[in-house]
């Protein structure tokens, strides 16, 4: 298990050394996207439009923040739910986006991706929005601001605290439930 | 009798929301730290470490616990001896409203179909009972799409009995992962109706965490689903460990005698609630 300090947007270098498992610090800048906004990138995709933001080497945070209290750059940001994002987080790491910030395991076709690109894919404690959003200096709405939380927010990050689900070589953290387990599980404590 | 004004209760909930979104129920706070204290892998202990660190930052900054303010959910128990001069339901909207306006909340609802924000957080999801006496009590949870999403409502047959339910609210927890926000919180509603399970649910997760139930034969199950349930050894944030679930509440109803309705609501680490009396 390596700790790494990587800036965004990735370069490939900066990605194929990464394993599930290691700790990594993204400084630099990342864009929000989470369901409403996923399907208006898709969208544009269709029409052959190009994306608010250039895909090669971003890093997409699946988060919906809270709005900012005075003298802060953003509200409470954790990490939302990424399976949501599965149908369209495929076509995304083909377009070069090289990594995707979320909670939960992800869809096989999501993982066939990362493993096509080299892409990677992050875990962020879920549940911890306010400690999160200390690592953010700086965030302003760059697109489909009439999505309100889901608009798409581009991020100024210093040494935003990430676990590597997902490698480029098929490594995979989370635990599998051991359902046998607590099937035969008798009693109580 | 006694008499309630509207703006009396919206004033209640605006307070409600903005408080219970910056302070995690000390209950929680005390189960966690016990688990913590289990837990010996590396990622478990600092999901944890990061997770009493920011419901201390969310306290002192006033900054949400948690992005996800939640789907406004409200049990209110109306005294029959009260009269409300106004809209209830109202009154308590407008207060979800002033609520997440003032506290800097996320606005989180939207129309099913369009996927259009209401802008707002309203309309709330409000559950009323009249009860005996003159008060008011207004219950209040911030309930989150991510473990909401994972909940789920079956019906099975009266012959599968304790070992369907145990069976399916294991597989129901496995299934769900790292997708909740681990560990859980798990309510059970079991009996009742189609409709009514759910709601069974949903009002078992506003027990405080370490409370007993009082009939010792759902004391002794929800006892037996917790240990089986830490035995999926899926850990906090899914990255494994001992702390799979925290607590399991149930509640309990009469059914048809065709049915076992079965209601499984899943609350994450951070189950956001409180209460008030007017």
């Amino acid at each position: 298990m390596a700790v790494w300090n990587l800036t965004a947007p990735l370069r490939q270098a900066d990605v194929e050394k990464l394993q599930s498992g290691d700790i990594v610090f993204l400084s630099g800048t990342i864009y929000t996207a989470r369901d409403a906004a996923h399907k208006r990138l898709d969208a544009l995709l269709d029409a052959g439009e190009p994306l608010p933001f250039e895909p090669k080497g971003a890093v997409i945070y699946y988060s919906g923040p809270t709005p900012p209290p005075p003298g802060c750059p953003i509200g409470s940001a954790g990490p939302t739910t990424s399976y949501r994002m599965d149908a369209y987080a495929p076509r995304l790491y083909r377009l070069g986006v090289r990594g995707t910030i979320g909670k939960g395991r992800r869809h096989a076709d999501v993982l066939a991706a990362i493993r096509e690109t080299g892409g990677v894919y992050f875990g962020a404690t879920g549940g911890a929005g306010a400690l999160l959003s200390r690592c953010i200096r700086k965030a302003e709405v760059l697109a489909f601001e009439d999505l309100g939380p889901e608009a798409i927010r581009k991020l100024w990050v210093e040494a935003f605290p990430l676990l590597v689900i997902n490698d480029g070589g098929g490594g995979e953290l989370y635990a599998c439930p051991d359902i046998s387990a607590a099937l035969a599980a008798q009693g109580t404590l | 009798m006694k008499i309630l004004s509207a703006s009396a209760i919206t004033d209640a909930v605006a307070e409600l929301c903005i408080h219970a979104n910056r302070f995690l129920p000390k209950d929680v706070r005390e189960r966690m730290e016990s688990c913590a204290a289990g837990e010996t892998s590396a990622c478990a202990r600092e999901v944890f470490r990061q997770l009493k660190e920011n419901w201390i930052l969310a306290a002192e900054t006033g900054l949400p616990l948690c992005q996800d303010t939640g789907l406004a959910v409200f049990f209110i128990d109306v005294g029959q001896d009260v009269h409300i001069k106004g809209d209830m339901r109202e009154a308590v909207n407008e207060g979800v409203r002033r609520g997440y306006g003032a506290g800097f909340l996320r606005k989180s609802v939207c129309e099913p179909f369009t996927r259009k924000n209401t802008g707002d957080n309203t309309p709330a999801i409000i559950h009323t009972t009249l009860v005996p006496g003159d008060t008011v009590r207004i219950r209040y949870m911030a309930k989150g799409g991510g473990s909401e999403n994972m909940s789920r409502v079956t019906m099975l047959a009266p012959a599968q009995g304790w070992d369907g339910i145990r069976e399916f609210v294991i597989r129901r927890v496995a299934e769900s992962g790292s997708n909740p926000c681990p560990p859980v919180i798990v309510g059970l509603g079991v009996g009742g109706s189609f409709d009514y399970a759910p709601i069974l649910a949903k009002q078992a997760l506003f027990r405080p965490l370490d409370d007993i139930n009082p009939d010792p034969d759902l004391a002794e199950k929800e006892e037996e689903l917790l240990c089986a349930l830490n035995r999926l050894h899926i850990g906090p944030m899914g990255l494994g460990g001992v702390t799979t679930c925290l607590a399991v509440k149930i509640a309990k109803a009469p059914c048809h005698i065709a049915s076992l309705p079965l209601a499984v609501n899943i609350q994450c680490h951070s189950a956001r609630h409180e209460e008030v009396v007017l």
